[in-house]
């Protein structure tokens, strides 16, 4: 599904990501840890397609296409998704109408039917419900003063409703409670399949225990410096991350 | 001869010579401003002489004023002896013959509006003939206007048909002395509107389309007077989404709303001059002077989605003078590249239990400057008024800028005023942020500058604000990367 060759990128000319390869097949789900700094947020920002993150080496293809010549909205679009580490504040739009847009946006460009507003209203509601989502927020201007876990759930929700192919999360579980983290975590494996893949990042291993990876990676300094099964997150989390420094590991 | 008889002399002579100047050619009046000027343009105008009086009272008066310093807005000083105070209409030949003569970025700018070919031609001041579909509607509704009553027309022929009407009317809400572009107006418009509703009568239209294509040749110096009489009703809607085109620089109107008792004037303005190009080279100054006067139980509302000129000078204001008379202001004001905007609205509450609101949405983009300056005043005797001002910012990129001045005065205890403000910014956060769930950037831009303007929008007639709608998309077009 996703297949990272040999991944260079910079911003402000500084090279965050020195060489990542990294391969996703439809049904996994890959965790991504490592320590602050590392480039986890750049890898998601770069495959999401910011514009001030500048590609400078390697290659990625998503289900076949030459993902990096995609537009932002256009990978969205495919089914690309990223839950941002800090999700940001959209003022005077409502989250639900923004949603719908987005959703309306998705399926145009799929061909499909836009939804009404019944049918819209309908989903939604099942899905806030799916995700313990507290309803005043669906009539709130996206983000504006929800609280850091209402932001994060708020991310999930998101998508739940756009149901993309590839997700990727960004420590969404950085500042959940237990009982939220196990409600996010409902919500990434509702939409496991074997035809879709997850990339979540986290500092935790905690959230693996809800969100069962097939693979762990660690990232650092820009490469990743150690791949393995479930098993590693709850070594890395036992030893710390400067075990893998140590020699015979690097 | 004695001085004396010498200047009694030349004013004979003055006065015989302009008293028979209509047939004098449009080119030969001289540039600049004299009193000379004024007769000129008075003689061929053809009018009365208390008008003459009037416009020669208000350029004695503009000569003893000094241009306003109190903008937050920077220009080059203006040279008022440059500038050609009456010119004929167009010669035909200059016009355009066909669109394909067109500015090719003002036809994409009409298609993207939607505007009908035949209007399309109209605005871009191609010649067109009489058959002309709009112009045959138009005369359709004026008929219909005239069994009613109304008198809407051009301020020229009001002067003629409806002299006692202007004369009682005209500089009783803005006096000429009122400031200093409204005495330069008062001494040298050439034309605009006006519109008579006589009592207990609901105008059955907008008064619009109409308005629309024929509002092209008001020159520079626009003279509007609108009078509803008691229990009257009208919706006025001024201006144009389509980019307007001038070759004058300077533009200074005067609108004058007359509201008698239990009367309701709505006045929807869409503001759309040349802004000016990404460095803030040429575009329209435009310093307007707008007032309306509240009798007993009337209402006025103004409200204005102004996205054009290089500099907007701007307070549309309501004098409550009638006990619960009620004024309001909903405004949108885009600046963006180098376009200055300083506006706002005077809410004078003199009547008791007089009431205002006040909406302002300020957006900010490039390196634009958009200042709301807001005053509240309530008089000793006003009691039991009421005031609500909101006044929101939005800022789109981080070289433009927002500025707030909201003056309040309030002279007696027994009112209630409230003021809320906000400011909120769009980044390339946002929009990033709104891209990656599948949106594209200019309608991420759109979407958040319709939810920020909705409480605006929703005050213009329908088909006008989806117009401003889509006009705002393109003011903003480019304005985030
Ligand atoms: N916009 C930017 N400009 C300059 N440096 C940046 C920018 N974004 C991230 N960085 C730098 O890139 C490195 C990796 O950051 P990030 O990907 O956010 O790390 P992580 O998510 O693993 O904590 C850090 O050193 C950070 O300072
Ligand atoms: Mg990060």
């Amino acid at each position: 599904m996703l297949e990272i060759r040999d991944l260079h990128a910079s911003v402000g000319g500084n090279e965050i990501l020195r060489g990542i390869s990294l391969s996703v097949k439809p049904g996994e789900v890959h965790a991504i840890m490592g320590p602050n700094g590392s480039g986890k947020s750049t890898l998601a920002r770069v495959l999401a397609g910011h514009p001030d993150y500048e590609v400078t080496g390697g290659e990625v293809t998503y289900r076949g296409e030459d993902l990096l010549d995609l537009e932002a909205e256009v990978r969205a679009q495919r089914g690309i998704f990223l839950a941002f580490q800090y999700p940001v504040e959209i003022p005077g739009v409502n989250n639900s109408y923004f949603l719908k847009a987005a959703l309306n946006a998705v399926r145009k460009a799929r061909g499909e039917e836009e939804l009404d507003a019944v049918d819209f209203l309908a989903l939604i509601r099942q899905k806030a419900k799916l995700l313990d989502l507290d309803t005043a927020l669906l009539s709130r201007p996206v983000n504006e003063g929800f609280s850091g876990g209402e932001k994060k759930r708020n991310e999930i929700f998101h998508m739940a409703v756009l149901e993309p192919m590839l997700s990727v999360l960004d420590e969404t579980d950085s500042g959940l409670d237990i009982d939220a983290l196990r409600i996010v975590a409902n919500g990434v494996n509702a939409l496991r399949s074997p035809e879709r893949a997850s990339i979540v990042v986290t500092h935790y291993q905690r959230l693996l225990n809800y969100i069962v990876p097939d693979f762990v990676h660690v990232l650092s300094d820009g490469r990743i410096i150690r791949s393995g099964g479930k098993e590693l997150a709850l070594e890395l989390e036992d030893k710390g991350y400067a075990w893998l420094d140590e020699p015979g590991h690097a | 001869m004695s001085a004396t008889q010498e200047t009694i002399e030349l004013l004979a002579t003055q006065e015989y010579k302009y008293g028979f100047v209509t047939d004098i050619d449009a080119d030969t009046v001289p540039i600049g401003l004299s009193e000379e000027v004024i007769r000129i343009i008075s003689a061929k105008k053809n009018e009365p002489d208390w008008l003459l009086e009037f416009r020669l009272k208000a350029y004695r008066k503009w000569l003893t004023m000094a241009e306003p310093r109190w903008p937050n807005v920077s220009y080059d000083p203006i040279d008022y002896q440059s500038i050609s105070y009456y010119s004929a209409p167009k010669s035909k030949d200059d016009a355009p013959k066909s669109l394909d003569e067109v500015d090719p970025e003002l036809r994409r700018t009409f298609d993207r509006l939607g505007i009908p070919l035949d209007e399309q031609k109209a605005l871009a001041g191609i010649a067109v003939d009489a058959v002309f579909d709009s112009v045959s509607v138009a005369t359709t509704y004026k008929t219909k206007l005239k069994e009613m009553g109304i008198i809407f027309g051009s301020f020229s022929e009001a002067v003629q048909e409806h002299p006692e009407l202007v004369r009682q009317y005209l500089g009783s809400v803005v006096p000429y002395s009122d400031n200093y572009f409204s005495a330069l107006n008062s001494a040298v418009f050439t034309d605009g509107s006006f519109c008579y509703i006589p009592k207990g009568v609901r105008c059955p239209m907008e008064l619009s389309t109409y308005f629309r294509i024929n509002a092209q040749n008001t020159g520079q110096f626009e003279r509007t007077l609108l009078v509803a009489d008691e229990g009257a009703t009208v919706s006025y809607l001024e201006g144009c989404t389509a980019p307007r085109r001038d070759e004058n620089q300077l533009h200074a109107a005067v609108v004058e709303l007359v509201a008698l008792d239990n009367a309701t004037i709505k006045y929807s303005t869409v503001q759309n001059w040349y802004p000016g190009d990404k460095d803030g080279k040429g575009g329209i100054y435009n310093f307007v002077t707008k007032r309306g006067r509240c009798g007993n139980s009337s209402k006025i509302t103004w409200t204005q989605v102004e996205t054009g000129s290089a500099i907007t000078w701007k307070y549309p204001s309501c004098i409550l003078q009638g006990d619960n008379s009620v004024g309001e202001f909903y405004s949108v004001a885009v600046t963006n590249n180098r376009q200055q905007a300083d506006t706002g609205t005077k809410m004078v509450h003199i009547g008791k239990n007089t009431k205002s609101t006040i909406v302002s949405k300020g957006i900010s983009a490039g390196r634009g400057q958009n200042t709301y300056r807001g005053l509240v005043r309530v008089n000793p005797g006003a009691t039991g008024a009421r005031n609500y001002s909101q006044c929101d910012s939005l800022l789109i990129g981080d070289r433009c800028g927002a500025h707030t001045f909201p003056y309040i005065d309030v002279r007696t205890p027994h009112a209630q005023v409230e003021h809320e403000a906000s400011t909120s910014k769009i980044g390339e956060d946002q929009i990033f942020y709104c891209r990656q769930r599948g949106l594209s950037s200019e309608d991420a831009v759109n979407m958040i500058v319709s939810g920020f303007c909705k409480e605006v929008f929703r005050e213009l007639p329908m088909e006008f604000a989806v117009e401003a709608q889509k006009l705002l998309g393109i003011s903003l077009e480019g304005s985030v990367g």
